[in-house]
């Protein structure tokens, strides 16, 4: 017998289950249902509600924000952060269509519209969605977002729509089956939900920003 | 069914020598001070908390009556996104199943995310004796790695160690520093982090373990803060994932719900920094990812915990919530233990795993007090398979012989009321009349073991059923 044979009959034969085929029928069910479980109240907002939990949320986590009026001005706001932080105008980019139509160039930025490399020190990413209930940001790895820019580059920058932020998780997860990448090939090889800064306690448990992700995370909220 | 490199059979001496390490003792007493106020800060600004662990313990138990069918699902579910599902009977054969895939890719550095399960099946010693060099990624796994020692915690591997001591270790490890001992945790932080960077890049396998497994897309997930797990296998041309079977969930809600009191009860974060979803290799068209997934779904004596008197030890989410309340573990720490798993759910899952004749004296490390049940996310009822333990070390004959004649003494005893009375009345007065001027006895004949590291009250007086007996 195979291993696999192996385990699934020790399992079985510990199963009592009245009803097999009923069995079945539940856990096919449960699978196709995403039902949903308690949602925590504080989610049961409106959407400016969201926005400012979200906003607070992601500020206890050592992100900072900046909330932007309209979609040009990001490649500024951008070169003006970095200004302010002493770091070169330079930045890997992710290469999405809502970064593509931004003028970079206009606000002397250089961007590589690549996969972050090692050498890089500033990443700028477009998430999928985010979750006001923990300051969450959501990413779906593909073409248009490398998962690498979520963690290579010591200062994360992510462009996020006003519009893109919801509840909890679960919104999250409609969001992406809405999107048709839900299952299968079509679903993104790596769902990264990133709630703030990379940090460790390892070292008697003092906090320290930044071990092998980002020790700086900037996101700019794009009013829509 | 085994666990690497047990030696809980010295669980006495271990503790002992832990009891006797000043230094030990003192980043014991800081770990006690930090997890637990955490924890209670976050649980109350959640008002759902405990609603939640009770959703979580239904999504637990509905999938472990339905095992089968929901390994299947997500074996399905891997192999439709690219993937594939390997299943390990033993230890042994998970071993071999992730020692030839590395092989097949020539793989001649493993960069790791840390796995408990993967220190259960020992998975380092057996790629490094087959010419593969594993490298720990995770700060703490890291330090202990370059010290060639075991974690002491499921969720803080190094916290026996002080700054001082992982500043040595840095001296001895690291040739640039040249012997220089790093005295500042920011400098510290920075020399792992440009060490371990370079290993990432040049790593040809990443292999991490699994929060969680999703049934519906066949997903793995882990929960980080480092992004140490995420590097490890967005970058090498493989990801193997080691899981134990009992990781599976049914879909995307179920997961999210347990997340919600998982980073909570473990390090006191609302959510953990990286709550990281993988599915199969890198599609086509994408600038990043590994070029295969590989997930291991281990057994190794789980099956057998199934319809016993320990299944419930199958719900544990590995948040380490127990270790932190445990006042036994907080005393002598994770090693004392000799099993990868300490504090309460260790005491479970080693014998239960690892058999009783290697792991019977675990069980009996415990007051019985209950902190581990109370703070537990899903309320895995600790004391009572604690006790089924104690009572199965009786049962085998694994218990010393003192300890068996004593109960025996004492069982014939407390069957007999007025023997009882007369027996406990007469302890109780004499003792209470010799320790009446200092309240407490530090040594007692036939009381050494107790004596020696703790005083024993003197009884007040009169036994509580005399007392009793004049009340009414």
């Amino acid at each position: 017998m195979s291993a696999r044979e192996t385990i699934l009959a020790r399992v079985r034969a510990s199963r009592t289950r009245p009803d097999e085929a009923a069995a079945k029928r539940a856990v096919d069910e449960r699978l196709a249902g995403h039902a949903r479980h308690l949602l925590p109240a504080r989610i049961a907002l409106d959407h400016a509600g969201l926005v400012a939990l979200f906003a607070e949320k992601a500020g206890a986590v050592d992100a900072t924000l900046e909330t932007i009026d309209d979609e040009t001005d990001v490649p500024a706001a951008v070169a003006r952060y970095l200004r302010g932080r002493n770091l070169p105008a330079e930045a890997a980019i992710a290469a999405h269509p809502d970064l593509d139509r931004l003028d970079w160039q206009a606000s002397t930025m250089t961007v590589a519209r690549r996969a972050p490399e090692g050498a890089d020190r500033v990443g700028i990413n477009r998430p999928l969605c985010a979750v006001a209930e923990t300051g969450t940001l959501v990413f779906a790895s593909g073409p248009q977002s490398p998962a690498t820019m979520n963690f290579l580059p010591e200062t994360h920058i992510v462009v996020l729509r006003a519009s893109e932020i919801v509840g909890g998780y679960e919104d999250a997860w409609d969001r992406l089956r809405a999107a048709g990448r839900g299952q299968g090939p079509a679903l993104p090889r790596t769902l990264n939900l990133v709630t703030g800064t990379s940090r460790t306690g390892d070292i008697e448990q003092i906090l320290q920003l930044g071990v092998h992700g980002p020790k700086f995370m900037h996101i700019l909220v794009v009013k829509d | 069914m085994t666990i690497h490199h047990v030696t809980s059979s010295r669980f006495k001496e271990q503790s002992h020598a832990a009891l006797a390490d000043a230094v030990l003792q003192g980043n014991l007493t800081r770990m006690r001070g930090n997890f637990l106020p955490r924890r209670a800060k976050v649980r109350d600004g959640l008002p759902e908390f405990d609603d939640l662990r009770d959703a979580g313990i239904a999504i637990k138990k509905h999938t472990i009556a339905h095992l089968d069918l929901y390994l299947e699902a997500f074996e399905a579910a891997v192999a439709a996104t690219g993937g594939t599902v390997h299943w390990a009977a033993d230890a042994g054969e998970a071993r071999a199943i992730t020692l030839s895939i590395c092989q097949e890719l020539g793989a001649r550095t493993v960069t790791k995310g840390k796995t408990m399960v993967g220190e259960e099946i020992g998975i380092n010693p057996y790629l490094e004796a087959h010419g593969i060099t594993p490298v720990e990624t995770d700060l703490g796994e890291y330090i202990i790695q370059l010290a060639d020692q075991p974690p002491s915690h499921i969720i803080a591997p190094a916290i026996h160690l002080n700054r001082a001591q992982v500043g040595q270790i840095f001296a001895d490890h690291h040739p640039h520093l040249k012997g220089r001992v790093m005295e500042d945790v920011d400098e510290m932080l920075d020399d792992a982090r440009g060490v371990l960077r370079q290993r990432f890049l040049d790593a040809d396998v990443g292999i991490t373990g699994a929060n969680f497994l999703i049934a519906e897309t066949g997903q793995t997930v882990i929960v980080t803060n480092e992004g140490n797990g995420d590097l490890t296998q967005l970058l090498p041309k493989a990801h193997i994932v080691l899981a134990g079977i009992e990781k599976v969930v049914p879909t995307l809600e179920d997961a999210t719900t347990i997340l919600r009191v998982l980073a909570r009860s473990a390090t006191g974060q609302e959510m953990s920094a990286y709550t990281t979803f993988s599915a199969g290799a890198a599609r086509p068209g994408d600038p990043d990812g590994p070029g295969a997934f590989h997930v291991v779904l281990i057994d190794n004596g789980r099956s057998a915990l199934l319809g016993g008197e320990t299944e419930d030890i199958l719900r544990c989410i590995r948040c380490g919530s127990c270790l932190n309340a445990c006042p036994v573990y907080g005393k002598v720490g994770g090693h004392a233990y000799g099993s990868n798993y300490s504090g309460p759910m260790g005491a479970i899952l080693t014998p239960a795993l690892a058999g009783m004749a290697e792991a019977h004296h675990l069980p009996n490390a415990s007051s019985l007090c209950g902190r581990c049940e109370e703070v537990c996310p899903m309320r895995i009822p600790i004391p009572k398979m604690l006790r089924h333990f104690r009572e199965e070390e009786m049962k085998m004959g694994l218990a010393p012989a003192a300890a068996r004649r004593g109960l025996k003494l004492w069982a014939k005893l407390a069957s007999r009321p007025a023997l009882w009375r007369r027996a406990t009345s007469l302890v109780t007065s004499v003792l209470g009349a010799m320790g009446r001027r200092r309240g407490r006895f530090s040594a007692l004949p036939l009381s050494g073991a107790w004596t020696a590291t703790r005083d024993l009250p003197a009884p007040q007086g009169k036994s509580f059923q005399s007392q009793w007996a004049r009340r009414s």
